[in-house]
């Protein structure tokens, strides 16, 4: 009876878990599964597929928010600048096209022919992997660093503080953080937020 | 470009004879004395773009909640975080075509990280949300997603009760 009793407790405190991992996300210092998506060339595209990488910059964006579009050509100039030091950005377009048709995978890879985008751009189809991340918004930026096979999350939030005007940004949160983890460093502000758009999920 | 100098044209003229409310441009200070008011007020306060589809879509129950309320002690404000230089050419226009009749204000504090916090630590920064308060009746409530008319009529008859 106890053994029954213990185990329906283990079960049911497994189950809180999972869902309150899953609603929230990761969290900095967490080690994140890698994915497999879809990219604009047709490709699949692995976190383990950087090999030559110290760490990722992953951020959920898409093709119509303005916050992301805002964003656009300072994620090309961060990649341009990191890719070589060892932190190349992946961006995954997370959002259903049903309820957002500009942010179908045709129009994923008009946006990136027309903006030059000189980094993947992935299809998250089944909305998996931002559950499984914790994104909740357009853009939201994780950093993660390889540590042997394993990704940590080192940071999580914003690009900069200031979305619309790149003139006025005062703190550059990414590449703060990126700073300090070339450096070897742990990051100093490794969580900030943001304004942006919901992720558009499906509907059931 | 004529065309384009006449569509102004025809614009102007038909904003002119729409009433359209003033939309103060406000700090961070605003909310947080809106939040502190220490009255039997129930506030529905909802943050919001243009640009966001679902703010827009849930837009309308906002005015009928403002509406359903008019000579009782609920006042609805509409937060809009659209960035200041649409304020002219997307906002204002925004709310003068629909006839916004609950107040609208937007809030001009680009630095997002400095106070999402300060309204909700829940808050993940998405839009819309919706903070719903009555002070006098310790009542506060933040949701960080869409509402129905119905669901956010219930919450309002339960704080005017």
């Amino acid at each position: 009876m106890r053994t029954i009793l213990l185990s329906v407790i283990i079960v049911f405190t497994a189950f809180s878990f999972t869902s309150i991992t899953n609603e929230s996300g990761y969290k900095v210092g967490d080690k994140a599964e890698d994915f497999k998506l879809k990219n604009i060339d047709g490709k699949m595209v692995s976190m383990a597929d950087y090999k030559n990488a110290k760490g990722l910059i992953i951020i959920f964006t898409c093709n119509h928010c303005p916050f992301s579009v805002a964003y656009e050509d300072r994620i090309i100039d961060i990649h341009k600048r990191y890719a070589d030091k060892g932190f190349p950005v992946i961006a995954i377009n997370p959002n259903d096209a049903k309820v957002q048709p500009d942010d179908s995978f045709d129009k994923m890879k008009e946006r990136a022919k027309k903006k030059k985008f000189p980094f993947a751009y992935l299809h998250d189809e089944t909305q998996e992997i931002a559950k499984r991340f914790g994104a909740t918004r357009t853009p939201h930026v994780y950093v993660v660093s390889k540590k042997e096979t394993d990704f940590i999350v080192e940071y999580i939030g914003a690009i900069d503080d200031n979305a619309n005007e790149p003139q006025n940004v005062k703190t550059k949160y990414l590449e703060n953080a990126l700073n300090e983890l070339i450096e070897g460093k742990a990051v100093s502000q490794n969580f900030t937020k943001a304004i942006g758009c919901t992720i558009k999920w499906k509907k059931d | 470009m004529k065309i384009s100098l006449i569509l102004i044209l025809i614009n102007s003229t038909f904003y002119l004879h729409v009433k359209a409310q003033t939309i103060p441009i406000v700090k961070f200070d605003y909310y947080e004395q809106l939040r502190s008011k220490q009255n039997d007020t129930t506030y529905i306060v909802n943050f919001w773009a243009t640009w966001c589809k679902p703010c827009v879509n849930e837009l309308p129950y906002f005015e009928q909640i403002n509406k359903k309320y008019k000579n009782e002690k609920v006042q609805v404000i509409l937060i809009s975080l659209d960035f200041i230089k649409q304020y002219d050419f997307k906002l204002k226009p925004f709310v003068a075509k629909r006839e916004l009749q609950s107040q609208v204000v937007l809030l001009d504090e680009p630095n997002y990280n400095a106070w999402i916090d300060k309204v909700d630590k829940n808050w993940g920064g998405a839009i819309p949300a919706t903070v719903i308060f009555n002070n006098d009746k310790k009542q506060y409530h933040f949701f960080e997603r869409e509402f129905s008319f119905e669901e956010l009529d219930q919450i309002v008859i339960r704080l005017t009760q």
